[in-house]
């Protein structure tokens, strides 16, 4: 399998030759730190999820209702014009199950995330989240989901103030 | 080779801030602000007018990998053709003016934004630029190497301390009169040499402070600029140029980046003796001493002669060469690669004004890089 | 406008890690593109270099950085970035350079690093997802594909058979790229039974992370012509990103790169590129990715190109050939470099210096392409000779 040849240069190193010390390497880390400005739209999102609401905002000119609401419709171009509370049930717009955290190592139990497609919303607005409490062959693009809230006591304003979603 | 002068003008600029921090919009809601000022200074719909968008950010200093994801929304480009160029905002603006001659855009806009005040530790930042095997070791936060340069300037042309305190006095007292500098202020040359010693002899008042802000810029081919403005602001000249990246390298006393930008652009735009056919210039005063070694790289004056002149009151508001009206970023504060768009900006709206016809905006990436820009404008 | 063309090209080996710094590999790729033009340093006007997230390097400003060993210390220099699109967008900032007239010769390199990032590169995708409401959840890239790959599949009643036979493919033509990581005999089945990732992503449907280099050298016509017998020309160039609001977009289908490719095929005087276009590296970092693409770039009918893929249509010998090179499922992928690879591979194969990978069909007009963000960016460039 493969081919060795010369024509390409490069000096390949097998995972055993790095781990082993033959060649030197200089190591260094930079925990870098932000605080990002929420502004206008954002801070309004994250109060509302804080209040175990979900908003959107809506756009007077291509009339559709945005979810994640922002402060300035994209396919018009102008200043989005009205708040809106949207349900905090939706479906499946797509799915996947995934076995691997971010950094490649294996999950010890397979998480199902997905693009929920938010009622009130327009159609094919929503949000990544995740699924829980159900076997990942019994979710599909179209399945009713609702989301699970943490206790008002316990959300901060986050989008993580949504647990998760649960199959009907 | 040889690129054509006056084939595009600036027709638009929309600013939102600089502020020490902005709080009260995120990065998006900011470039729409300026993007949004900018289009409407000339009826243009970016939705459907504008052929080429590109953006100018560094993934670090937004705090977000493939940054260019974030690009299009806030400027009126999704789903339309948007790059995202990481060099300082005349470089980008370079790429639209070509696009616009290839014949491939009629209308480009350039946006670059920053919020240096969502980056808690920019110290790292600044290190993490610099090369990992021999030079980030002894360089800190990229100030210690400002001190080397300056101190290598000052020796190499028998400059003095004050002569480069007197820069800072210049352009943080000239942002007095210019609503964007936050950072204006009054100062005696012996204030700002008895301001805080950061690394000899570097001190406080020399360095430009970190703002948020965001500019955007609009750019017209030739027939078009006429049909949207009476007032477009022709690209006369552009160039852009790196030198090494290894810093011991470098001629630490010569702005070389700037000198062969200014080639560049002198040639395209057919300028033989830069001194007598400019009228003024917004250059690169990230620390006080660039603005003089600016000045030399651009050839206006000769090299080591910065100094005397500035000290003469040439590069005065009322000088005979009047050099960063606008304060520079010592006195609007230093928004890295966006801080070359806002260069541009001042000297659109000076020719604008109607005080000059003709100028040169410079810019440099800020520390520890060696590339910059330079770009020629007439009336 | 003036006419441009490609006049040599050169990479480095693509694999998981390798010594050579950034630095070096970008040397390497571009000392290769120069010598195979028979060109020196000196003749270059100017650079152009792309380079994928900074974070894997671990260097800040890395354009900056990589300066000296992409040639373009004391010359005008310029590094662009489109995310995974960036590979075909360098010779496309190439070529505008070219094309305005400012500069005569232009060098175009494509380098990434991946392999530094510690304790695996994939870890620094979860910093390009939005960082106040996505990071939260653990978002990780390959969820993304995934989610994309599924609502393909659903949209067009496709099945994980008709996606692997691309793996297969790509995996079997890289045999013959002296340069590829990951070539190798496999089956539908092997892909089948390999170990799920992010369902329905299985590990043999995905591209690896890679360290390598590409380089490939523009120039005008009329300095082409001195330097070569045989130049290729850039005769179409497109580009778009759509929003960054990924949830809001219906992921069946690339718009985008519908849009960039138009853009290029208009410029290139292409009506029916089914029919016109001999050859194509379409952009692979998935199996099923491959069969997006050529249906956003119109080489197939939206959910036809599984068919195409079947009938053996884009295979070597096919009508349509569709990744000779073995693409970067085969040969690897090392962002910036990999799309740059793309380019080089429909140059040589326009010049028949494909070697064994050499197309069966006579190639007049191929077409590269490449993808990225978060899955937004579509470039395009329709080669001649």
């Amino acid at each position: 399998m493969g081919m060795t040849d010369n024509t390409f240069p490069g000096t390949p190193i097998q995972p055993d030759e790095w781990k082993g010390n033959r060649y030197f390497f200089k190591e260094a880390e930079f925990p870098l730190r932000y605080s990002w400005d929420s502004g206008i739209a954002i801070s309004r999102f994250l109060q509302g999820l804080k209040e175990g609401r979900i908003l959107g905002t809506k756009c007077f000119r291509c009339k559709r209702t945005l979810v994640p609401p922002r402060a300035f419709c994209e396919r018009c171009f102008r200043q989005a014009d009205e708040w809106v509370q949207v349900k905090d049930t939706g479906k499946v717009n797509t799915y996947s199950v995934s076995y691997v955290n971010s950094d490649a190592s294996r999950r010890s139990e397979p998480l199902i995330v997905a693009v929920i497609e938010i009622d009130g919303a327009s159609p094919g607005m929503g949000f990544l989240h995740v699924i829980r409490k159900i076997e990942p062959s019994e979710v599909h693009v179209g399945t009713k989901v609702h989301a699970v809230w943490k206790g008002a006591s316990e959300r901060v304003g986050s989008i993580l103030d949504i647990s998760h979603f649960e199959v009907y | 080779m040889h690129m054509k002068s006056r084939e595009a003008a600036i027709v638009a600029a929309g600013c939102s801030g600089p502020l020490a921090i902005s709080p009260h919009l995120s990065y998006k809601e900011m470039t729409f602000e300026a993007a949004r000022r900018a289009y409407s200074q000339v009826s243009i719909d970016p939705r459907k007018d504008v052929d080429s968008f590109i953006a100018c950010e560094e993934d670090l200093v937004e705090g977000t990998s493939i940054t260019d994801e974030y690009a299009p929304d806030q400027m009126g480009g999704a789903q339309r053709s948007v790059c995202t160029v990481t060099q300082d905002g005349i470089n980008a603006l370079a790429q639209a003016y070509m696009q616009i001659v290839a014949g491939i855009a009629q209308i480009a806009v350039i946006e670059s934004h920053v919020k240096m005040s969502n980056v808690r530790n920019k110290e790292l930042l600044y290190n993490m630029a610099m090369d990992p095997y021999i030079e980030r070791e002894f360089l800190g936060d990229g100030l210690p190497l400002a001190a080397l340069e300056m101190r290598r300037y000052m020796h190499a042309y028998s400059v003095s301390e004050e002569d480069i305190a007197l820069v800072a006095v210049k352009n943080k007292g000239n942002g007095l009169t210019n609503p964007r500098a936050t950072f204006a202020g009054a100062y005696t040359t012996d204030e700002a040499m008895n301001s805080k010693e950061i690394w000899s002899p570097l001190r406080s008042v020399y360095v430009s402070k970190p703002a948020d802000g965001a500019v955007v810029l609009v750019l017209a081919g030739r027939d078009r600029a006429r049909q949207l403005t009476d007032s477009p602001v022709w690209i006369e000249g552009v160039g852009w140029f790196s030198d090494t990246s290894y810093i011991a390298l470098r001629d630490l006393e010569v702005a070389n980046y700037a000198r062969g930008a200014a080639r560049m652009a002198y040639r395209m735009a057919g300028i033989e003796n830069p001194a007598k056919w400019a009228q003024f210039a917004e250059v690169d005063d990230t620390l006080a001493h660039k603005e003089l070694q600016h000045l030399e790289a651009l050839g206006i004056f000769e090299p080591g002669e910065a100094a005397e002149v500035t000290k003469k009151g040439e590069t005065a508001r009322n000088g005979s060469f009047p050099v960063n009206l606008s304060g520079g970023s010592l006195a609007e504060g230093d928004l890295g690669d966006t801080g070359a768009l806002l260069r541009t900006l001042e000297a659109f709206e000076i020719i604008r004004g109607g005080r000059f016809e003709r100028g040169i905006v410079q810019s440099w990436r800020g520390l520890p890089s060696a590339s910059g820009s330079v770009m020629v404008l007439g009336e | 406008m003036r006419r441009v063309a490609v006049v040599g090209a050169g990479m480095t080996l693509f694999r998981h890690r390798m010594l050579e710094t950034g630095k070096e590999m970008a040397f390497e790729a571009s000392r290769q593109a120069l010598d195979s033009a028979g060109l020196e340093r000196k003749d270059v006007d100017s650079v152009v270099l792309g380079s994928a997230p900074d974070a894997f390097d671990g260097v800040h400003m890395k354009g900056e950085y990589l300066t000296d060993g992409a040639g373009a210390f004391n010359k005008p220099y310029t590094r662009v970035y489109v995310g995974g699109g960036t590979g075909v967008f360098i010779p496309i900032a190439a070529w505008w350079q070219v094309a305005s007239g400012m500069a005569d010769i232009v060098l175009a390199v494509g380098e990434e690093k991946m392999s530094p990032l510690q304790p695996h590169p994939q870890y620094a995708f979860w910093s390009i997802f939005d960082h106040t409401l996505e990071r939260p959840l653990g978002v990780t890239l390959l969820w993304i594909f995934a989610l994309e790959m599924r609502r393909y599949m659903h949209a067009y009643s496709v099945s994980e058979e008709d996606i692997a036979l691309v793996a297969v493919k790509n995996k079997g033509n890289a045999m013959d790229h002296p340069a590829a990581q990951l070539p190798a005999r496999i089956t539908v089945e092997d892909v089948l039974k390999s170990e799920p990732i992010c369902w329905p992503v299985k590990r043999l449907d995905v591209s690896p992370t890679s360290d390598g280099a590409a380089a490939v050298i523009l120039a005008s016509e009329d300095v082409a012509r001195k330097i070569t017998d045989d130049p290729v020309w850039i005769t179409g160039v497109g580009w778009n990103v759509d929003t960054t609001y990924w949830t809001n977009r219906e992921l069946a289908y690339p718009e985008y790169l519908e849009k960039a490719a138009r853009m290029a095929y208009k410029m290139a005087g292409v009506e029916n590129p089914r029919r016109e276009i001999d050859v194509a590296e379409v952009y692979d970092p998935f199996d099923y990715k491959e069969l997006h693409h050529m249906e956003g770039l119109l080489l197939a009918g939206k959910g036809e190109a599984p068919k195409l893929t079947k009938e053996g249509v884009t295979g070597k010998d096919g009508d349509l050939p569709v990744n000779p090179s073995g693409g970067l499922l085969g040969v690897g992928n090392p962002i910036a470099a990999a799309g740059m690879m793309k380019v080089a591979e429909i140059f040589w194969q326009l010049r028949g210096e494909a070697g064994r990978r050499q197309v069966k069909k006579p190639a007049k007009r191929g077409l590269a392409q490449a993808w990225g963000d978060l899955m937004q960016v579509g470039t395009v460039v329709v080669m001649e000779r």
